[in-house]
């Protein structure tokens, strides 16, 4: 809040719930006026740039229990306020999702993945979300609860409903995220591509689960983030690596009709047309580096 | 509902390992406080918003940027600044190498990187060139060209390696 002066901190009340349900209780009475801050990395740079300007803070961040990483036998479950630099840190995900760590190791920087969280990071839903690209491969299912009603499992491919929009309803907040353990033979690859080595936005990037039979795709999922208003799947890439025998003829196919898929922007960083060639290069590089 | 009032909190944090107890605003950041409320000058603010880790310090062990910190989420726990890490009369073995390797010239980063260089050590006695750069990739410097800051970085790994 820059030199901390007038503004932000007139009009402005704090609260600090020490459990879910104070939490969610008081969005639920404070409604569109109460905005949940946990890590802070998006929120309090949105009250400067974006002109962000709640009226009352809902600290997430003395909430115990919702900061884990568990491992069960067919899933994995993580805590809405896991900081990034646990996911990064975390052996289980290495072992069982390493897209996931490799995404949360290129997140910003490191005095910032000290404080973000990936329940943040869900919930701000940039196009260019770090983490949430991997999450859409690894099929994950965004948990939600609000006060007063039923919890709710919303699959990741429709959580993002827009730029910077979710499908949490007013009054709802993350809990958990959790995924399939992914199969242990799956062939996982993720790439970022920014415009400098840390603090960079995504400019494109992609994350593949490959599931062979020999050396038949049996089942390819592919996310991508930066090139459309939303993290999203690649489904027609999906549907061309299925089943079939994965030549360079085929990769060579996938990165040219990934560049139909997409719908880029120009903006600050790069122009649309840049963003497509990129997207088919990391597509092939990616696709490439876990096939060889 | 509209909110009416401002609502002073109050704040009890370590600072340095001395616990202090102030009043605050409620969206008032952590660098606000230390800054302004409790004197600790050492805590810079370069950019006030995240992207150049002048103001980080230590919370609870872990580096943080002080200006992405609302002060009351750092209510009961322990924040250490440059001062808490060395001082002119007990200086860290990372100042006195920073000073060795003239990792210095306008000195306004300088707070913010031997706090992420510390953060470091504490994790990783034995950090690579590789390893310092991404632990200080949080810290901007417009002045030194970051090598002989990481060179004072890896000498000083390796003079406590050896104590």
């Amino acid at each position: 809040m820059g030199n901390q002066g007038k503004e932000g901190i007139e009009k402005l009340e704090y609260f600090a719930p020490k459990t879910l349900s104070e939490a969610l209780i008081l969005k639920g009475k404070w409604k569109a006026v109460g905005t949940f801050i946990a890590g802070g990395t998006n929120v309090i740079p949105d009250m400067r740039a974006k002109g962000l300007r709640p009226e009352v803070l809902i600290d997430l961040s003395h909430l115990k229990n919702l900061s884990y990483i568990k491992e069960e036998k067919k899933k994995i479950r993580i805590g809405s306020l896991t900081r990034i630099s646990e996911l990064a840190s975390s052996k289980v995900i290495q072992k069982c999702a390493p897209i996931l760590s490799q995404a949360a190791y290129q997140l910003g920087n490191p005095l910032v993945r000290n404080r973000a969280t990936i329940g943040g990071n869900l919930a701000d839903a940039s196009p260019a979300a770090d983490t949430a690209v991997p999450l859409l491969v690894l099929e994950a299912v965004v948990v939600a609860e609000s006060d007063g009603r039923k919890r709710r499992q919303i699959p990741i491919d429709q959580f993002f409903t827009g730029q910077n929009r979710t499908a949490l309803r007013r009054g709802e907040m993350i809990k958990e995220i959790i995924f399939p353990k992914p199969n242990s033979n799956a062939k996982m690859g993720y790439s970022k591509l920014g415009l400098r080595n840390a603090m960079a936005v995504s400019v494109v990037s992609v994350a593949i689960l490959i599931d062979m039979d020999g050396n038949r795709c049996r089942k390819a999922r592919i996310g991508l983030g930066a090139v459309a208003p939303t993290p999203m799947r690649a489904n027609r890439i999906e549907e061309i690596l299925t089943g079939r025998e994965i030549t360079k003829g085929l990769i060579e196919d996938c990165s040219i009709e990934v560049m139909k898929e997409i719908s880029p922007i120009t903006d600050i960083r790069a122009t649309e047309d840049y963003r497509r060639q990129m997207t088919s290069i990391l597509l092939r590089r990616v696709i490439e580096q876990v096939t060889s | 509902m509209t909110v009416k009032f401002i609502k002073k909190h109050s704040l009890k944090i370590s600072v340095n390992g001395e616990w202090k107890k102030t009043e605050v605003a409620p969206g008032e950041t952590l660098l606000y406080t230390l800054r302004e409320r409790l004197g600790h000058t050492e805590v810079k603010e370069g950019c006030g918003k995240g992207d150049c880790g002048a103001c980080a310090v230590l919370l609870d062990g872990k580096a943080v940027n002080a200006c992405l910190t609302i002060a009351l989420q750092a209510n009961g726990q322990k924040v250490i600044t440059l001062k808490g890490i060395g001082t002119p009369e007990r200086p860290h073995p990372l100042q006195e190498s920073f000073v060795k390797h003239g990792a210095i010239q306008c000195g306004f980063c300088t707070a913010g990187m031997i706090v992420s260089a510390k953060g470091l050590l504490g994790e990783n006695p034995h950090p690579t060139r590789g390893e310092i750069r991404r632990a200080i990739s949080g810290n901007l410097c417009r002045c030194t060209g970051y090598t002989k800051i990481v060179d004072a970085i890896e000498e000083t790994a390796k003079k406590l390696r050896k104590q």
